[in-house]
């Protein structure tokens, strides 16, 4: 009985934890140039990208693991992590593209409904488990618009010349240790291509799945938005409960041109590790959008509940005229997560307009940092950031930290920030109790309430997930 | 790497200096130097060190000037030879042994100015210290001043730097404050030196319970400036207050960068810090407000304000919370911008030229730090020099009297 | 003493001035009044010279000067003084300097010597008598903390410091209570010499009941559509101005 309520407990926690029992193709562990060329030719890849990720491994391979974040990165070994894990490869040789009904049901138990008949209306899906991208929806629809959506690896094959032109223009290899490391072993992940003049008729989304054992996941998004179109993306991850760390290490890269638009949600909700800091995933994730056309948007909107580690900064180069970008998060951090994370503004087109509002909130014994760096460049004439950046603390063990990096080089441009940390009010919550809510409740409401402006921005699925996804993070942080 | 000179001096000099100075500072003199030579000076690549180049400043080669203090007599300032036996500890206790600025000052500093205010005595006029540099030949000068006030002392000091224009000058500064329980100290640093002059100053600040603190950082005319300020609240209901005004014009460099520790609970702190920066010149702000865990009840406010005059000027700003206690309220906020050009207008339409408006606007900008010095004839005195810098008459060192 | 031909103004690419033909001769004061957005506090911005509004064609002479031509504060010293409709802080500023500053500026331009300090005050204390403002307000800053009552007080007291001969009231009613309008309008009165010109901006007769215009001007979308006595204003604050559309 006893266990049983145990695991109950621990379930409702993270209900994400189950894993898939799954034939997966698994390749052994480590790394070096051999395995680099078996995913490449796994893959079936052309001979450019074999080279692009074998540049990008011997340059990863004189880097060293960065330090400069407010966190306890544990020792990773590079050498005991397998770097390809394919679940849809039922047995060897067999040529059926069938989908594996185990598959289905992992998704579905997600949330995540892979016929299109019983799909969430609007929104297409792109299912990555592992190292492979398992179905993408309404693809044929989307085709008729001459959108493309589809795996990256599908992409490779299929759209060679625009993955060849634009994969690794925003972040190159050289960009940081986990950006070489994901450009050497990057396995799948999404291609989004919207062409000129064309407003994307649903909402596209990618949902990573990490399941099998000793993996990491190296995911890799591009998106091009071409002039005068639209789309809206949206991410969410979940992995499950094991003991061991895992290690994601991702890149995103957005092209956005004249008078285009890309609006980037992510949910974020990795298994955090149990409450003692056993476990979960590492996300060392490098995401970057090049803001090429003048008048083109961007906005990222993130939630980021889950991971052990969460390493992550989402940035926007503003390079063409009257280009504007957005930065809206919600990180929370519990337990001995810890979460360094934020944003960079590079302002260098005229007239460029910048807002980041970040909202942090810690418990436990977990610590939280907002990072960001506003950069206005020689050029920027009557550039404008505004930054909000505040952090709320639940308990006394816990930490809270804003670190912003300003630079100004244009004498027209005007860059505000501001932060505020604070406990939750205790007049807030007398206030809830007095009213009949209890004191968990009464901090899932304020805290909601707190996260307003971001989650307002998340489209609407994604927003009421989002939501159960604070209160549930936060259980047992007061009281 | 402009280390050497110095490491190679000292080797060379060690007893010039030793035979100059005495025993409480010669004491830590040759671990310092150790020290100093395994970490040397900071790279641009330490965290508080990002926007100025130390190792660049000190590749000139500078002689060394070991001048004598003058000490107008006084009941509270002495030389450190001279000081009770029981003060002398205080010597080198707060500074921090990792920085190389400080080993650097701790290693060639031959005499320390000691500002001693005993229990329960307040001290009516501000204390002054001068510091004026001259020199035929590129020179160096590694001053070091100790202030401890005593249970309930009160007291003002104003230490104003000076140089004269025909050389380059080097100056270490490292100034070391102890405030014991109910003390009160304005401390007040107001430089006004030349293009060639670069200055780095480390203060340490330690405050026991209820004590508060000042500290006015006022930049006027300068060459390479670097500021540090550490503060340490040691004990609960102290309260620290930062400020800092500075000015810069061609291509002068002015970087401060704090950091204030919460250790004990009710402790109060704000820092204000403004800039305004023209031509090619350099601003950099970098603060930071460290509540330890067990700081409950700390009230922190940091501000820094930045007004860009020109296309060439740049400006960093980093302020930065790092909070390890739940029951606090801390804040920041930075802003760097254009002036207000309602404000401008409105002032162009009351008939007032442009150019005066905009320097109305400059000063009304600064005034706000300035307002906060509360020895009158101080602040009078900056308000005028400030007025006069915004003016352009006050190129160079001219109006002090001190270099005439 | 104020001619304007097919005034054209535009903000942010937008034209809000359509064309506005308007003479004011030495000690006439003319009402503007119109809907919310029809244009009125733009003409007064171009007028005094706001370097936001850009002028796209037309003319405005004022005593025989280009005014287009002049700066901001060369227009206000010579007489054209502007009440905002929203007066905004200065902080750090004190009355006392800003005031000081405006008071030699426009000495200057007419080859005066810059005021003695003792004057100034002298100055200062007599006329603030005028509209019965607070000796603590004159040792604030520029408008810092003061209630709107009070910003309108203070500009009609900047009036008095500076003795324009061309005074525009952009809403200077609004925001007042009965008896501060009463001094606010009295005190303009007195200031007022025979010659000093005026462009009163309202919505309301009752500023108008102390300050007779000569001609009240109606401004719809960007233009002066109907003109008349003082006897059309009050037939505008019982009717609105939906019959003036129908007319036109």
């Amino acid at each position: 009985m006893a266990n049983e309520f145990v695991k109950k407990v621990a379930e409702e926690k993270y209900k994400f934890g189950f894993t898939t029992d799954i034939d997966t193709e698994i390749i052994d562990k480590g790394l070096s140039e051999d395995v680099i060329r078996l995913i490449s030719s796994k893959k079936n890849e052309p001979d450019w990208l074999l080279e692009f990720r074998l540049k990008s491994f011997n340059f990863w391979k004189e880097q060293t693991s960065p330090s400069w974040g407010h966190l306890t990165l544990p020792d990773i070994d590079y050498q005991d992590i397998s770097y390809y894990a394919d679940p849809t490869k039922k047995k060897q040789g067999s040529e059926t593209k069938e989908i594996d009904p185990e598959l289905m049901k992992t998704f579905d138990k997600l949330g995540i409904p892979l016929e299109e008949r019983m799909a969430l209306s609007g929104m297409a899906v792109d299912a990555v488990m592992d190292s492979v991208s398992v179905k993408t929806t309404f693809k044929e629809k989307l085709a008729e618009k001459n959108i493309i959506f589809c795996s990256i690896s599908e992409a490779v094959r299929n759209h060679p010349d625009l993955v060849r032109k634009y994969l690794g223009s925003v972040v190159p290899y050289r960009d940081n240790y986990f950006a070489a490391l994901n450009s050497a072993v990057f396995s799948d992940g999404s291609f989004v291509y919207i062409p000129a003049n064309t407003r994307c008729p649903m909402e596209l989304s990618t949902y990573f799945r990490i399941n099998a054992r000793n993996t990491g996941q190296f995911e890799r998004t591009l998106i091009v938005c071409e002039s005068n179109s639209y789309v809206s993306y949206l991410e969410g991850c979940t992995a499950p409960m094991r003991d061991e760390n895992q290690l994601h290490a991702a890149i995103v890269e957005i092209v956005v041109m004249d008078n285009a638009e890309v609006k980037y949600s992510t949910v974020q909700n990795w298994y955090p590790g149990d409450e003692n800091g056993k476990g979960g995933v590492l996300n060392l994730v490098t995401k970057r959008g090049r803001l090429i056309g003048h008048h083109s948007k961007l906005s990222w909107t993130q939630v980021e509940t889950g991971s052990a580690i969460t390493w992550k900064y989402p940035s926007c180069v503003l390079e063409g005229d009257d280009s504007q970008a957005e930065f809206y998060s919600v990180a929370v951090t519990n337990n001995h997560q810890q979460a360094d994370t934020g944003t960079k503004m590079i302002h260098l087109g005229k007239r460029t307009k910048s807002t980041i509002i970040s909202k942090g909130i810690s418990a436990g014994r977990s610590e939280n940092s907002y990072r960001g760096l506003v950069k206005i460049g020689k050029h920027a004439d009557g550039a404008r950031n505004y930054s909000s950046c505040d952090s709320l603390l639940l308990g006394s063990k816990c930490g809270a930290h804003t670190f912003p990096y300003m630079d100004i080089q244009n004498n027209t441009a005007t860059v505000e920030h501001e932060a505020t940390t604070s406990k939750i009010s205790e007049d807030q919550l007398l206030y809830c109790r007095q009213r009949g809510i209890n004191t968990e409740d009464a901090v899932g409401l304020i805290v909601n309430g707190y996260a307003k402006e971001v989650l307002n921005k998340l489209p609407m699925e994604f927003a009421v997930e989002a939501q159960k996804l604070l209160s549930v993070s936060l259980e047992g942080s007061v009281g | 790497m402009s280390e050497q000179q110095y490491i190679d001096f000292y080797t060379q000099c060690r007893n010039l200096i030793m035979s100059k100075s005495c025993g409480v500072m010669n004491d830590v003199r040759e671990k310092a130097f150790k020290r100093f030579k395994t970490v040397g000076f900071p790279s641009r690549k330490s965290e508080r060190y990002k926007y100025t180049d130390v190792d660049k400043a000190f590749q000139t080669d500078f002689g060394i000037l070991f001048t004598p203090l003058g000490i107008t007599p006084s009941a509270y300032i002495f030389s450190l030879k001279d000081a009770p036996a029981d003060v002398r500890p205080y010597y080198n206790r707060l500074a921090d042994q990792h920085d190389g600025i400080t080993l650097l000052n701790t290693m060639l500093a031959h005499e320390c100015l000691l500002i001693y205010v005993p229990a329960d005595t307040k001290v009516e006029k501000p204390l002054t210290v001068d510091n004026w540099i001259k020199g035929e030949v590129p020179s160096m000068m590694n001053r070091r001043i100790l202030v401890v006030m005593e249970k309930g002392a009160d007291a003002t000091i104003i230490v104003n730097d000076h140089a004269t224009d025909k050389q380059e000058f080097l100056t270490t500064q490292v100034i070391e404050v102890y405030c014991h329980d109910n003390a009160h100290l304005d401390l007040y640093e107001i430089e006004e030196t030349t293009p060639l002059t670069k200055r780095f100053s480390n203060v340490y600040i330690h405050q026991q319970p209820y004590a508060s603190v000042r500290h006015s950082v006022i930049t006027l005319h300068n060459g390479l400036t670097r500021n540090l300020c550490d503060v340490i609240l040691n004990g609960e209901f102290s309260e620290t207050t930062l400020n800092g005004c500075a000015i810069g014009s061609g291509k002068q460099h002015i970087d401060n960068n704090t950091l204030i520790r919460h250790n004990a609970a009710h402790c109060t702190s704000n820092e204000l810090y403004k800039y305004v920066v023209d031509d090619q010149a350099v601003g950099a702000f970098a603060g930071k407000i460290l509540v330890e865990k067990g700081a409950q009840q700390t009230s922190s406010q940091e501000t820094n304000n930045n007004l860009c005059a020109s296309p060439s000027a740049r400006m960093y700003s980093q302020p930065m919370l790092e909070i390890y206690a739940d029951d606090v309220k801390c804040s920041h906020g930075s802003t760097t911008g254009v002036l207000d050009e309602t404000a401008l207008f409105y002032m162009r339409q009351r008939g007032i030229a442009e150019e005066e408006a905009r320097m109305l606007l400059k000063n009304a900008f600064l005034g706000q730090v300035i307002d906060q010095i509360d020895y009158e004839p101080l602040r009078s005195k900056i308000f005028v020099k400030v007025e006069k810098r915004f003016l352009g008459e006050m190129e160079k060192c001219k109006t002090c009297n001190l270099c005439k | 003493m104020l001619e304007i031909k097919n005034l054209h103004a535009s903000i942010n690419g937008k034209e809000i001035l359509k064309g506005v033909d308007l003479t004011i001769n030495d000690g006439e004061i003319h009402a503007l009044m119109g809907t919310n957005g029809a244009g009125k506090s733009t003409l007064c911005k171009v007028i005094v010279g706001d370097p936001a509004y850009e002028v796209t064609d037309g003319t405005i002479r004022f005593n025989g000067q280009d005014l287009l031509s002049m700066k901001t504060e060369e227009r206000a010293n010579a007489g054209i003084f502007m009440s905002f409709q929203h007066p905004i802080e200065i902080p750090g500023v004190s009355m006392a300097n800003f005031l000081k500053a405006a008071v030699n500026a426009k000495r200057q331009a007419m080859g005066l010597e810059p005021m003695k300090a003792s004057a100034f005050l002298s100055m200062m204390r007599e006329k603030r008598k005028i509209v019965a403002m607070d000796s603590k307000l004159i040792n604030r800053s520029v408008n810092e903390g003061f209630s709107g009552g009070e910003r309108k007080r203070n500009e009609i007291f900047q009036m008095a410091m500076l003795e324009p001969s061309f005074c525009i009231l952009d809403e200077t009613d609004s925001g007042l209570d009965v008896d501060a309008l009463r001094i606010v309008a009295e005190g303009f009165n007195k200031l007022r010499k025979p010659d000093t010109s005026a462009i009163v901006i309202t919505h309301y007769q009752r500023l108008l009941d102390y300050i007779t215009p000569n001609q009240v001007h109606v401004l719809l979308d960007g233009r002066i559509v109907k003109t008349g006595d003082a006897s059309l204003a009050r037939v505008i604050e019982e009717k609105g101005f939906d019959w003036i559309k129908d007319e036109i």
